[in-house]
């Protein structure tokens, strides 16, 4: 069959026969529990951990909260000598920096995935092109932020001051770029989240049936006609999936972060301004933390992850419907 | 067929004008449109890989001629010190992922054959499998804070312990859904074929799913390893840092990431080189990992 | 593809001639990579008729059928040596946009595949492509009609395509392909995916529309040539060069090929001794 894919031939859930085990002699028995409790305890570790996590963060958040309320969510100021804390400067640049990457990120990674599936380069090309962006995802990240201190910043820096020259009423372009700030922060982050929205992206696409892809053209339509108005929309679930969990990525992402966001506690539209974001808060003030600052740390660390948790449990449910989709099709 | 409504809007297309010309318009909207998509298409993948190449090619130049074997053996430098190297954040690095390896490969091989073959339709498979994949999507940095709350508080000292688990916890995640994966596309007929010969679950686990299975699992696991060996933030206050080479493993160690990232803010050359250098032998791990992972993948059974 | 414009006229044409030919399809070669698909057939369409292609499987007439409307350009490895004429263009023309082919000569596929869109978005789909600015309502609604579909949908037109069963399912897609009035419709095995009552359907729909469209369809089943075509065409499978290569055996009217076939191997296809 023309394009069906492989992996419904072989995607059998293994559902072995139950054998009754007393068959056996009494010594292959009781290896035979045993080996099964063993998988049964591992599994169960899986749970046992991530509500260890969450107990644990919490709990050591605890005074935290009732020491400071919402109000460490709204409050704009951290100050360890009077210990005033709060983190509303970090969400923002948190929210903001994974903004601007998911924007970048997601048009990068969504045009890569339909360069990779739509016919645009000869399937050997396309293995050599998808390995490339897959690579971009083994970087590790303190090696990007390296990269940025030395090549992106001084890269960018002639632009962003030009630009805060010519247009410095637009809110965006309201500061010079002095060394770290925003816009290469969410740059690299950008370009460490496009491998995540690309390969879900290209397995969105993948999907779709062959006669989907056949009855676009079979009506007229040109490569972009059918890929703007049929692939793109009957992938849209799966794509949905890949930004949102490309975005829940740039929410946790750390080190290239704490290197070229500037850590500076302000709130600005500024792209070029320093900022800072949970993760990198968390980075730059845990080693050296006293016991108040680090029950505060504690409280901005269950912050972000309950909203990584949130995210990344929307992208799942995204990414599940998807699938659903195209099984109730076929 | 005469109905002609298409006619007037679009006269490149006329569907029933007597001619039925087929030639294509050159500056026609539609075609024009198409090729500058595809244009801005080309132009966008050929600056998606950008960085990748700017990346290696500093790396080159500025880690490689930095790259001797003093870098790789001595320890690190002082403020304005010359000379010097990263030989103790290697072996930190290499004896934290050797940990994180050793805890997160069993529980989550074993995990993986709960859920892949066990007993996939349980509620606890089910959930089990729901939050793996949650996991993979969990900050790194948490997994730091985490082993942080639990060990470093506890045990009173950063140590390299502590930084293994913070690794494992990555880790594990990713290995159990390879693994998974990776057993469930075992034909069912080899398991069936082996059933009929008599074989108990765990043999039939041992010698037909596990073998069989075996290239994704590795694939999977040394991918895991390779992420593991590149990240910075579950160390950062579990490891911390060591300027010594490593004595016990209960007491705080270096790490190539660490190093690079305290190493990059410092305003000595010296520093900066070696932190060029040190991302040069990361990145050569990290991708030698990766390229084998995806060699032993590729061959099928 | 390697189109040849000045091709002469194929050998095995047939002798029978045709009058009002919409569209003359002369193959030479079809390849797929180094394999010899088909060769040497030479097929000639009337207008508002039904032409019905048969044969045993693997004899190439779905290839032959998507190659009259460049569907086969999807394939890289597809490769044409021969001449279609549509109105005395050749479709394999350097200068041809097989886009603009595909407008002209619409397809209905094997397996119903409407968009997942609603029902009125997957009718409106062509009109929207060719920027039609009349009274889409309307148009649509006509496109339901002449695929017999309207009643059964008229109550849900905001519905999923996908919600509807499989026999509705293709009577929509035939509605997608008629609501942009194409000249010529292509039907690859159109039934083989549907129950009898939805094939009794669709072929009465495909007797209705022969008043206003010219039809080719590919079947599998002789009973169904029977029923629909006013001229078929059988093609039988050389296997004498060591691989599969399919050609035109023979082509007439649809009586007197099932009743009065001028070759052996139709004769014995037709009575059912092989397929």
């Amino acid at each position: 069959m023309l394009g069906e894919p492989w992996h419904r031939i072989i995607s059998i859930t293994s559902t072995d026969p139950d054998r009754s085990p007393a068959r056996h002699p009494g010594g292959d028995y009781a290896l035979d529990r045993g080996f099964r409790g063993i998988a049964w305890t591992s599994a169960a570790l899986i749970l046992a951990l991530v509500a260890y996590i969450i107990v644990e963060i919490g709990g050591k958040a605890l005074p935290a909260i009732a020491e400071y309320g919402f109000g460490f969510l709204t409050s704009t100021t951290w100050n360890v000598q009077e210990g005033h804390f709060g983190i509303l400067p970090e969400i923002w640049g948190t929210l903001y920096s994974s903004l601007l990457a998911l924007i970048l990120g997601g048009v990068f990674g969504i045009t890569i995935a339909i360069f990779l599936t739509q016919d645009f380069l000869p399937s050997r090309l396309a293995v050599v092109f998808r390995t490339i962006i897959e690579l971009l995802a083994a970087i590790p990240s303190v090696v990007f932020g390296l990269w940025g201190i030395y090549v992106l910043i001084p890269m960018l820096r002639p632009a962003a001051n030009w630009l805060h020259e010519e247009f410095g009423v637009v809110p965006f372009f309201g500061t010079s770029l002095s060394g770290p700030g925003l816009a290469p922060a969410a740059l690299v982050l950008a370009i460490m989240i496009l491998p995540t929205v690309a390969s879900i992206s290209v397995d969105a696409l993948r999907q779709i049936p062959y006669k989907v892809k056949e009855a676009a053209y079979g009506m007229g339509t040109t490569r972009w006609e059918a890929i703007l108005k049929v692939m793109l929309p009957t992938a849209g679930s799966g794509i949905l999936a890949a930004l949102v969990l490309g975005f829940g990525r740039a929410l946790g992402e750390t080190m290239a972060l704490a290197m070229l966001i500037g850590n500076s506690n302000q709130i600005s539209l500024s792209l070029f301004a320093p900022a800072n974001t949970l993760a990198a808060l968390l980075a730059s003030n845990f080693p050296e933390a006293g016991e108040v600052e680090v029950q505060a740390l504690m409280y901005a660390a269950l912050a972000l992850l309950a909203i990584t948790l949130v995210v990344n449990i929307v992208g799942l449910a995204a990414m599940k419907f998807a699938t659903r989709k195209f099984e109730a099709e076929r | 067929m005469s109905a002609s409504d298409l006619t007037s809007e679009s006269p490149s297309f006329d569907i029933t004008s007597a001619s039925h010309q087929l030639h294509r318009a050159p500056f026609e909207g539609r075609a024009l449109k198409s090729g500058f998509l595809t244009g801005l298409t080309w132009i966008m993948a050929v600056l998606a890989s950008v960085p990748l190449f700017s990346v290696i090619y500093m790396l080159l130049i500025e880690g490689g001629s930095r790259l001797d074997w003093e870098a790789i053996t001595a320890l690190p430098p002082s403020a304005f010190e010359m000379g010097g190297g990263f030989g103790n954040a290697i072996i930190g690095t290499l004896i934290m992922v050797g940990i994180a390896t050793l805890i997160s490969v069993p529980i989550g091989l074993f995990a993986a054959i709960y859920l892949a073959i066990l007993d996939p339709d349980s509620k606890l498979a089910q959930t089990a499998r729901f939050l793996a994949k949650v996991l993979t999507g969990f900050p790194s940095i948490l997994a730091g804070v985490f082993v942080y709350a639990a060990m470093v508080v506890t045990m009173k000292s950063y140590s390299a312990l502590a930084g293994g688990v913070a690794l494992a916890v990555l880790m594990l995640p990713t290995i159990v859904l390879a693994a998974e994966q990776a057993m469930t596309t075992v034909p069912k007929k080899m398991k069936d074929a082996a059933f009929g010969m008599g074989c108990t679950r765990a043999q039939v686990i041992w010698q037909v799913v596990l073998p069989t299975g075996m290239p994704g699992i590795l694939t999977g696991v040394m991918l895991a390893v390779a992420g593991a060996a590149g990240e910075s933030a579950p160390l950062l206050f579990t490891a911390l840092f060591s300027n010594y080479f490593l004595s016990s493993l209960t007491e705080p160690t270096a790490s190539l990431s660490i190093l690079i990232f305290n190493f990059s803010g410092m305003p000595y050359d010296n520093q900066i080189e070696l932190a060029w250098a040190a991302s040069l032998v990361l990145v050569l791990i990290v991708l030698v990992l990766n390229i084998t992972a995806r060699f032993i993948g590729r061959q099928k059974f | 593809m390697n189109a040849i414009a000045e091709t002469a006229a194929v050998e095995a044409a047939p002798t029978t001639t045709f009058g009002n030919t919409v569209m003359d399809c002369q193959v030479q070669k079809i390849f797929y990579g180094d394999f010899l698909a088909v060769r040497d057939s030479h097929l000639p369409i009337e207008k508002n008729k039904i032409i019905g292609f048969i044969g045993p499987s693997g004899c190439g007439k779905s290839t032959v059928l998507r190659s009259l409307n460049r569907m086969n350009d999807l394939i890289p490895v597809f490769r044409f040596e021969g001449k279609v004429t549509y109105h005395g263009q050749d479709i394999y023309d350097k200068k041809v946009d097989p886009v603009v082919v595909r407008r002209y000569i619409g397809m209905v596929f094997q397996q119903p595949n409407p968009f997942s869109m609603s029902i009125y978005d997957n009718v409106a789909f062509g009109l929207r492509l060719n920027r039609f600015k009349g009274n889409m309502d309307e148009r649509v609604e006509k496109a339901l009609n002449g695929a017999a579909l309207w009643n059964e949908v008229k109550d849900k037109l905001k519905n999923s395509g996908l919600s509807l069963s499989g026999g509705q399912q293709q009577r929509l897609c035939i509605a997608r392909a008629i609501a942009t009035e194409p000249d010529v419709l292509l039907m690859d095995e159109p039934c083989s995916a549907l129950d009898p009552i939805a094939t009794r359907k669709v072929e009465e729909l495909m007797l209705e529309l022969k008043e206003n469209y010219t039809i080719a369809i590919v079947t599998h089943n002789m009973q169904q040539a029977m029923r629909v075509a006013d001229t078929t065409a059988f093609m039988g499978v050389d296997i004498s060069q060591g691989s599969r290569t399919g050609y035109l055996v023979e082509m007439g009217a649809t009586q007197r090929i099932f009743e009065d076939p001028q070759e052996e191997l139709t004769r014995k296809y037709v009575r059912g001794e092989f397929s």
